[in-house]
């Protein structure tokens, strides 16, 4: 018994195929939640790409005659923190930075999950070794090795994407394992094999290509979990380092002045939700549309 | 198992066979994406004390949802029409409390997998005492032994043992020996046995409809077997009614259907049953071209008019209404039955003169 | 049922033993000189030699792992440069309290998780799916440390019922150590009781597909026995394997939590070690985390192969 083995919803053999191109984009309209994961998430990388164009102030400008200024004050939308610099603006960085440390951290667990995957699902007698390294790596929580590299390498924003990137290596793999062993036992890819394909044009024309859509759906759902995990090495002080403006970093300042200020630790906080879940509706709708038994849920 | 018999005595035939359950215009359809599906069109049977009824057709014509539609036991999106009287209590409508207490203490059941049919995370023992504590309302020691001695009813060896173990530890004809002491555990009034040998080796299949004849004889229970193979219906069926795209097409005594197949749909089935002939020549095995059609609604036809040799512009205009054939009890459904008007109607079947 | 257990406890072995190589490596990995690291700010030629002596650095690395592999077993993980406490006894101290709270978590994750998952999966089309449905996508996606922020907002400081912060030990008084560890068990059950509802629900609405349901139903059971004997029993197989896979999850949780909630535990041992720099706590923290990890995680599979007879019975692990 090993992580690899309860997804059943790749069980081989049990479906006729996914969806794909056209028909896949057709279910994904349907679902008006999905829709609206997708809008708020177009929006908020928009806003985030935007953010020297968008944002009232500079995130770092301090306004010293204006500090705790609450949301709908003059000039300050969302308000003002203990350094009276707008929330607004930091709030606008940081979901820069959020979406950065996302992305970057599931592409790397994509560079390095994918291929040991591949390995897995395609080479059984590799498959034992591939999955006690991904027991290995499970037994390190991300933020108990964030402690580590942040022991080994001081704290920083990359280390952060590295602890979160090598903690989502194993579902990468454990996905990829499965869609590997599934596409594997299809006629098609055993009719390129007894065509004397060999293995790595196998993997490389007909495997991979069919996993992709499996892939973007499994990364969609890293995304969200690696910008809370940015959240909560930044609040640890594990993160970003302040000054820079981090969702993690304003949530932990505002812990200061909760009770005086309570939107600086409020705004942020919405601020990460709204992103996390534009991208858990988007991704879950993707995941449905995927379903080969249609949209039941 | 005389435990069996006297539980039994309210409903023991008195050799005649009073109609246990009385269907009168059954339809079932369903609610699905794409519209409506009319699974079961205007059924009516009946079904007698001690009597094994077979329920004939291939896959997909909705011999299984006209099973399951008897006791409610079809999902939310099915709607069901017409009546199911079980020895006078009306079963179509009624609350889900009274469908529950006729459900496997006066209408049981015996699925086609074996297999998957049973939890797979319980012991035999547990899901046959099971049906004994929520129907008798026996205590667990009770039903326990009671359990043991159903599986021995039902052939099992070492029941005690077997009670034990797990549905995985027990091969596919045992699974299926659990199944049936789990339907009959209710002494039930109607046994519906939806394809109970389908899953399994042919050397299996006989033991099994050897229990079920077994049962019919000693319960006096109403069987009602629902299969696709003919085989199965002439080694130990009573009556047989033939289904159709939803329709009854046809339905006779055994031997009359086997000898006298008005239906040309039947004739087709009959047709592609390897039998052995009576000058022993092996017959050849046909088949009848096309597929079963899904019907929306009710359609003013023979639904088996593309697929039948003989029909003509009314088959493909008005529904042919099942009638009884002259100094018989043998219904068919058809403008142009066979045997009877087949040289007219140009319907050349090969098995239709012996 | 022997040979499964043989073989889940030489993967757990092997990963074991993969593990500590790696914490090893870390440490060895760590900026400086090992030997100054450990002598902390004390660092005078004398003492550093002496360290390296004592911890044997000037051995070849095989046998270093080796003496580091031994000391550890024995319980020696080192003193704290901070505090000149062994770190062994830190420890004892903090565990209580993470184990505690994570228990605590766990259990109220479950019992909110499962039964939202099975009233999604068994009232569908109705106000209870969306709110279960809701309530699961929120927990996805709310970092759990700013609810704990929000909830001492308004539930502690706003509306003083419970204590904001704070740690009584349960041995003092049962009653306030509940009071002081409820809302901390809350907020980091949160996430969890959303994954674990997601997974009830899609495996109820699987197994509510079944023959075997569709055998409960036909042997005339009462719908709450179907779902909640029949089916839950087939899904709970799942959910136990989901907390296992969880719990990686709920230990990084309980370290945020500990800080919010000034829990003297685990995580707040733990940051207060990487801010002081105190190596010997850092890698007793991630080695045992890891070891907790691997063994819980083969106790979860135990625990699973009671539930799933197919396993327990014939080893037929799949």
């Amino acid at each position: 018994m090993t992580v690899t083995e309860i997804d059943t919803d790749l069980d081989p053999g049990r479906e006729a195929g996914r969806p794909r191109g056209g028909r896949l984009f057709r279910r994904l309209r349907r679902s008006p939640l999905a829709m609206t994961g997708f809008v708020v998430l177009t929006l908020a990388v928009l806003a985030a790409v935007l953010a020297p164009v968008l944002a009232p102030y500079s995130p770092d400008h301090a306004d010293f005659s204006a500090v705790f200024q609450p949301p709908g004050s003059p000039g300050h939308l969302l308000g003002t923190d203990s350094l009276g610099r707008d929330i607004l603006s930091r709030i606008l960085f940081g979901a820069r930075a959020s979406l950065l440390v996302g992305v970057l951290s599931v592409l790397l667990a994509l560079v390095v999950g994918v291929p040991l995957g591949l390995v897995a699902g395609y080479v059984s007698a590799l498959d034992a070794v591939v999955s006690r390294l991904t027991d290995v790596v499970l037994a390190f929580p991300f933020l108990i090795l964030a402690v580590g590299l942040a022991a080994i390498r001081g704290a920083s924003l990359s280390n952060a994407a590295l602890a979160i990137g090598i903690s989502q290596i194993p579902g990468i793999i454990r996905v990829t394992r499965s869609e590997t062993l599934r596409l594997k036992s299809l006629d098609y890819v055993a009719a390129a094999v007894a065509e004397g394909a060999t293995d790595l044009w196998v993997v490389v024309r007909h495997i991979l290509p069919n996993a992709t859509s499996v892939l973007i759906v499994q990364a969609t759902v890293a995304i969200p979990g690696a910008i809370l995990g940015e959240a909560v090495l930044s609040f640890l002080g594990l993160g970003i380092q302040p000054p820079s403006p981090s969702l993690g970093t304003m949530l932990s300042e505002a812990q200061d002045s909760i009770s005086r200020a309570p939107w600086t630790a409020v705004m942020p906080g919405i601020a990460i939700m709204v992103l996390t879940l534009a991208f858990n509706l988007f991704g879950d709708g993707l995941r449905d549309a995927l379903d080969p038994r249609g949209s039941r849920r | 198992m005389t435990i069996v018999t006297t539980d039994l005595d309210p409903w023991q035939p008195g050799g005649s066979g009073t109609p246990l359950l009385r269907v009168r215009d059954l339809s079932v359809s369903f609610r699905t994406e794409g519209g409506r599906v009319c699974a079961v069109d205007d059924v009516s049977f009946e079904a007698r004390a001690g009597e094994l009824l077979a329920v004939v057709g291939e896959s997909g014509c909705g011999k299984s949802v006209m099973a399951m539609a008897l006791s409610g036991l079809l999902p939310r999106n099915a709607s069901v029409t017409g009546s199911v009287e079980l020895a006078g209590q009306q079963l179509v409508g009624a609350s889900p409390g009274d469908l529950r207490r006729v459900r496997g203490s006066r209408i049981a059941y015996i699925f086609q997998e074996p297999m998957t049919s049973l939890n797979p995370v319980f012991t035999v023992g547990r899901q046959v005492a099971e049906v004994l504590r929520v129907h008798e309302g026996m205590d667990r020691r009770r039903a326990n032994d009671r359990a043991a001695e159903l599986l021995d009813l039902v052939g099992i060896a070492n029941p005690r043992e077997r009670l034990k173990q797990y549905p995985h530890q027990l091969s596919g004809g045992l699974r299926q020996r659990v199944m049936i002491a789990m339907a009959v555990a209710g002494s039930p009034e109607v046994l519906v046995a939806d394809e109970p040998t389908t899953a399994l080796d042919v050397t299996v299949q006989a033991g099994i409809l050897d229990v079920l004849r077994d049962l019919r004889d000693r319960l006096g229970a109403a069987v009602v077997l629902i299969t696709h193979d003919l085989g199965v219906v002439a080694d130990i069926a009573d009556r047989v009614m033939v289904m159709y795209a939803g329709r009854l097409v046809e339905r006779a005594d055994i031997q009359e259907l086997f000898a006298r197949p008005r239906h040309h749909y039947t004739v087709g089935l009959l047709g592609a049953v390897p039998t052995a002939r009576s000058d022993g020549a092996a017959q050849r095995l046909r088949e009848i071209p096309g597929l079963v059609p899904v019907i929306e609604g009710p359609e003013p036809r023979c639904t088996f008019a593309e697929r039948c040799p003989a029909a003509d512009e009314t088959c493909r205009t008005r529904q042919p209404p099942l009638e009884i054939a002259p100094q018989s009890s043998h219904e068919a459904a058809c403008w142009h039955p066979a045997g009877l008007s087949g040289a007219a109607t140009g319907a050349d079947q090969d098995r239709g003169a012996p | 049922m022997r040979r499964y257990l043989l073989r889940r406890l030489g993967q757990s072995a092997v990963t074991l033993v993969l593990s500590t190589m790696v914490v090893f490596a870390g440490v060895r990995a760590l900026p400086g000189d090992p030997a100054r690291a450990l002598a902390g700010e004390q660092n005078n030629p004398a003492q550093v030699a002496a360290i390296r002596a004592k911890y044997g650095l000037d051995d070849p690395v095989p046998v270093q792992y080796w003496h580091y592999l031994t000391h550890s077993l024995r319980g020696d993980l080192g003193t704290s440069v901070r505090t000149g406490i062994p770190v062994s006894d830190m420890l004892r101290s903090a565990l209580p309290v993470t184990a505690e709270l994570s228990l605590l978590a766990l259990v109220v994750a479950t019992v909110i998780g499962v039964l939202a998952g099975v009233v999604a999966a068994t009232r569908r089309g109705t106000v209870a799916e969306w709110v279960a449905n809701g309530f699961a996508l929120l927990g996805l996606s709310v970092p759990n440390f700013w609810l704990g922020l929000m909830t001492i907002l308004w539930l502690a400081v706003g509306l003083e019922l419970l204590p904001a912060s704070g740690y009584v030990p349960f041995r003092e008084s049962p009653g306030q150590n509940l009071q002081h560890m409820i809302l901390p068990a809350l907020v980091l059950g949160t996430q969890l009781a959303a994954v674990i509802m997601r997974q009830t629900r899609s495996s109820m609405l699987d197994a509510l597909e079944t023959d075997y349901i569709r055998t409960a139903r036909a042997k005339g059971l009462r719908e709450r026995t179907v779902v909640w004997v029949h089916g839950l029993r087939n899904s709970l197989i799942v959910v136990v394997t989901i907390v296992g896979l969880q719990l990686g999850a709920l230990i990084s949780g309980a370290v945020v939590t500990e800080r919010i909630f000034a829990l003297p535990g685990f995580g707040k041992l733990t940051i207060d070690a990487v801010f002081q720099r105190d190596y010997p706590v850092i890698q007793a923290v991630v080695l045992v985390t890891a070891t907790a990890y691997i063994v819980i995680n083969l106790l979860v599979d135990l625990l699973y192969s009671l539930i799933d007879p197919r396993i327990r019975v014939s080893g037929e692990a799949t």
